[in-house]
């Protein structure tokens, strides 16, 4: 609670009655109540603002970390299945520096603790947000623990740890990037200083034109069939495609995103899928399974998301992937 | 008429519908052989596909005329058939698209507006890109809160009935994510206009000023220098905004387009803060707290940053500075006719208004001034056009905005030189088209 807050606690019947009083708009809104605000005040800011009291150890945050974050972020926060990787890319000489070397050296890799610059920050968006599918179920001691499990993967503190409201300031001073960030620029301020300056030069501009890029020939197919992404008029005068309902689900379902009716995109052509399980018993059911379920192996390392099609939609889609797309 | 004196044509398909040859040909006149290949993609309604093209000998009109159509000759359907209405079935092609890949779960991912097919400025409300960290909720407006603390003299909840009832605006805004063409910091990586531009929307919206509330709430003026917006969605989406920017043009809405904001944007609250990165635009919006300082939350802290070549990022950088696209003729098109043009795109700026759109068809060395559409209004899409006679040959489209601070949109390699290349995030570089001599419109960069 901020010192503001208690203030206006211990007059709230008064305060309340002038400012209702001075509204512009009497009658619209009321007063809202310490429980209320207590229950929705959660942010913790880097100065530590709005930070329950509490404590939680790396033991009990692996227990917290394996039932509840590994499916998803990996044992050890190393997985890129759903996010990027939480834990890695840290040395000790990030924790003695506060800047993390590798974010200017490396490459595209960046995890959590590499960027993280105040320790407030993982502690309420875990707070917040995760677990994924069921934000906000933490207890104050759980996501202490967490969080210092996530710490401890990062040989920010050591095992035996015991995160706290008190300690938290002097594990700040470890964090490996906690002096990588600058508010130095003009895209806070409307009336900011821009850091490019182009001119607007109108003829024979001294330019030798480069070609410096273009779009690889692998990947003209990786955003699916382009032709079904563009109106049909204003070009080829011909009528619009009465196309199958199952075609129409599947570019509604952006199914089409992924696969092309003949063509390899993310994953394999309709018709590759067709021909590789022709005449398999019980193909129907676990190609159905699959597409509800999501799941990676039969074409290769990159999975399939879950796709969002109920039991008759996926029905339909497989039988009629599974003859030939027609 | 000769054929280069017919308005020209652009085909929206992929050169990999169509080969060089294939092109050629249709080039060429066979413009039937179009209809061949609508019909082999199992495009072509029974009994229309015959009409002659209108070169061949004994043309006696096309069959669309001489041959009245069921429309023209039977009963339609009744009003309110559809209670509410939908796009014509003709239109589906235009959809939201994820780009694939981008992203890992589609939960916490992106749909891109198909800006290729739109007119105008604004969006309709069902191809408003949409962006998601932890899905989205249709919420009950009737137990939808708002409650607005902090730095306030008196701690206040409002309904969605208080609301509605205060004195309300409608105002027209762009909104981009701020990771918008944040794909194409290096090289080129995705096809088309949709991918490449398509974290972009403008709608009008309806509501109330933050402002209004703030004062109603009796906030700490002197003291106050940033608030915080939280969602009520499972992110709790937390961004920090300068005071400046909410006593300035920052809105509580309800509405977008003259309807309730759609579930997937934040229905039946979100904030709207023009010029900012689409991310401070807090969806399903249920408390604002007024602090004094930044809250350094979890997209304020591990994303939304920009990665500078030493390594450090910079925070809280939310302005969207001056763009333009140009959206037709656009990567994946296909140009079959030489001839007359009409080159039409989008231009804004975070900063205020556009003043001019420059047109290039040489990659760059020799510009023309577009023609700029009304309305001219701050932090709002622009639309402009500009006449283009193609000769045929190769060419290299861009557009260059300048907006009412003298700021010229910049060049990707001007950018790279002060921010690098792995940034993600505030990526307005000029965009550039190439038509090949068969016609077909790639993306490419060109400086
Ligand atoms: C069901 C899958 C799932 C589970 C379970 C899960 N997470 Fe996550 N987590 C995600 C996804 C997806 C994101 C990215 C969300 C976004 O894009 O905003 C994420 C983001 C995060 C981040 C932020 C990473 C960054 O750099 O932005 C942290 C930290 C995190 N999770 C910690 C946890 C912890 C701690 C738990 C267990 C208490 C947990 N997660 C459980 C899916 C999951
Ligand atoms: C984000 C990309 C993506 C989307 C969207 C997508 N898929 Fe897939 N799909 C894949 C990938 C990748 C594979 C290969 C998985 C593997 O190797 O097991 C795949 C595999 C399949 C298979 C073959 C499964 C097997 O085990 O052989 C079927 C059938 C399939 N998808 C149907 C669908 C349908 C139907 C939809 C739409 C409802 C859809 N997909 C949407 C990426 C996608």
């Amino acid at each position: 609670m901020t010192r503001i807050f208690r203030l206006a606690l211990a007059v709230l019947g008064l305060l309340a009655c002038a400012a209702q009083a001075q509204s512009k708009f009497p009658g619209v809104g009321r007063p809202a109540t310490p429980a209320e605000i207590a229950a929705w005040d959660i942010d913790v800011r880097p100065d530590f603002k709005g930070l329950p009291p509490g404590s939680g150890s790396v033991a009990k945050g692996q227990e917290v970390w394996e039932a509840k974050c590994a499916s998803c972020h990996g044992t050890f926060g190393e997985s890129n299945e759903v996010f990027q990787p939480i834990v890695g890319g840290t040395t000790a000489e990030d924790i003695r520096t506060g800047r993390v070397k590798s974010l200017a050296t490396g490459g595209e890799a960046r995890t959590t603790l590499m960027k993280l610059s105040t320790i407030s920050t993982l502690w309420d968006y875990v707070n917040r947000a995760m677990p994924w599918n069921a934000p906000k179920s933490l207890t104050t001691e759980e996501v202490y623990a967490v969080v210092a499990y996530i710490l401890n993967l990062g040989d920010i503190v050591p095992g035996d740890f015991v995160l706290s409201d008190r300690n938290i300031a002097d594990v700040q001073k470890r964090l490996p990037n906690r002096n990588g960030t600058s508010r130095r620029h003009g895209l806070w301020d409307v009336k900011g200083q821009p850091d490019v300056k182009n001119v607007a030069c109108m003829s024979n501009c001294a330019t030798d034109v480069k070609m410096a890029s273009a779009l690889p020939e692998y990947a003209r197919d990786s955003h699916g069939d382009l032709t079904v992404q563009q109106r049909r008029i204003g070009a080829a005068a011909a009528p619009p495609a009465p196309q199958s309902p199952q075609l129409a689900l599947a570019q509604g379902k952006t199914c089409t995103a992924c696969h092309g009716i003949d063509k390899r995109a993310l994953g394999p052509a309709f018709h590759e899928v067709a021909a590789k399980y022709r005449g398999q018993a019980g193909i129907e059911a676990r190609l159905v399974e699959k597409v509800k379920q999501g799941g990676s192996g039969s074409w290769g390392a990159v999975p399939m998301p879950p796709q969002d099609v109920s039991d008759a939609e996926a029905r339909s889609l497989v039988q009629w992937i599974l003859a030939g797309s027609p | 008429m000769s054929k280069t004196e017919l308005p020209g044509r652009i085909r929206k398909a992929p050169e990999g519908f169509l080969d060089p040859a294939q092109i050629a040909k249709v080039q060429s006149g066979r413009r039937d052989f179009l209809r061949n290949a609508f019909l082999a993609a199992g495009a072509v309604a029974a009994g229309t596909a015959a009409a002659q093209p209108p070169k061949a000998a004994g043309f006696q009109g096309e069959s669309e005329i001489l041959d009245l159509p069921e429309h023209s000759k039977g009963l339609g359907q009744p009003v309110a058939a559809r209670g509410y209405g939908a796009p014509s079935q003709f239109e589906s092609n235009l959809q939201r698209r994820e780009s694939p890949g981008l992203t890992r779960v589609s939960a916490a991912s992106v749909s891109f507006t198909p800006l290729q097919g739109l007119f105008g400025i604004i969006t309709p409300n069902g191809l408003h890109f949409e962006r998601h960290h932890q899905g989205w909720w249709d919420v009950d407006p009737s137990r939808h809160r708002l409650m607005v603390m902090g730095l306030v003299k008196q701690p206040k909840v409002y309904t969605m009935d208080d609301l509605m009832r205060l004195p309300s605006v409608s105002r027209m805004h762009f909104i981009e994510c701020g990771a918008n063409t944040g794909m194409e910091w290096g090289n080129v990586a995705v096809p088309t206009v949709q991918y490449t531009h398509g974290m972009l929307s403008c709608c009008e919206y309806t509501g109330v000023p933050l402002a209004a509330l703030l004062d109603d709430c009796g906030f700490d003026r002197a003291a106050a220098r940033y608030v915080l917006a939280e969602g009520a969605d499972g992110s709790g989406m937390t961004r920090t905004i300068s005071i400046d920017r909410v006593l300035d043009d920052v809105l509580v809405a309800w509405a977008m387009n003259g309807e309730m904001l759609r579930p997937e944007n934040g229905y039946p609250l979100r904030l709207v803060a023009p010029g900012l990165q689409g991310v401070s635009w807090v969806k399903w919006l249920r408390r604002v707290e007024v602090g004094d300082q930044p809250w350094g939350t979890k997209d304020e802290t591990l994303h939304y940053v920009d990665l500078m070549p030493d390594g450090v990022a910079r925070q809280y950088s939310s302005i969207q500075e001056c763009k333009s696209v140009i959206t037709s003729p656009s990567g994946g098109q296909t140009l079959l006719d030489k001839g007359f043009h009409n080159v039409t795109g989008l231009a804004w700026s975070g900063r205020g208004r556009i003043k001019r759109v420059d047109v290039s068809f040489d990659g760059g060395r020799n510009w023309r001034t577009a023609r700029l559409e009304k309305p001219d209004e701050p932090k709002c899409l622009r639309r402009f056009n500009i006449g283009w006679v193609w000769d045929g040959g190769p060419a290299i489209l861009q557009s260059r905005a300048i907006d009412d601070t003298g700021y010229v949109q910049p060049k990707i390699n001007q950018l790279r030189a002060v921010r690098g290349s792995r940034s993600i995030y505030h990526n307005n570089a000029i965009q550039s088209w190439k038509v090949a001599e068969g016609g077909e419109v790639s993306n490419v960069q060109a400086y």
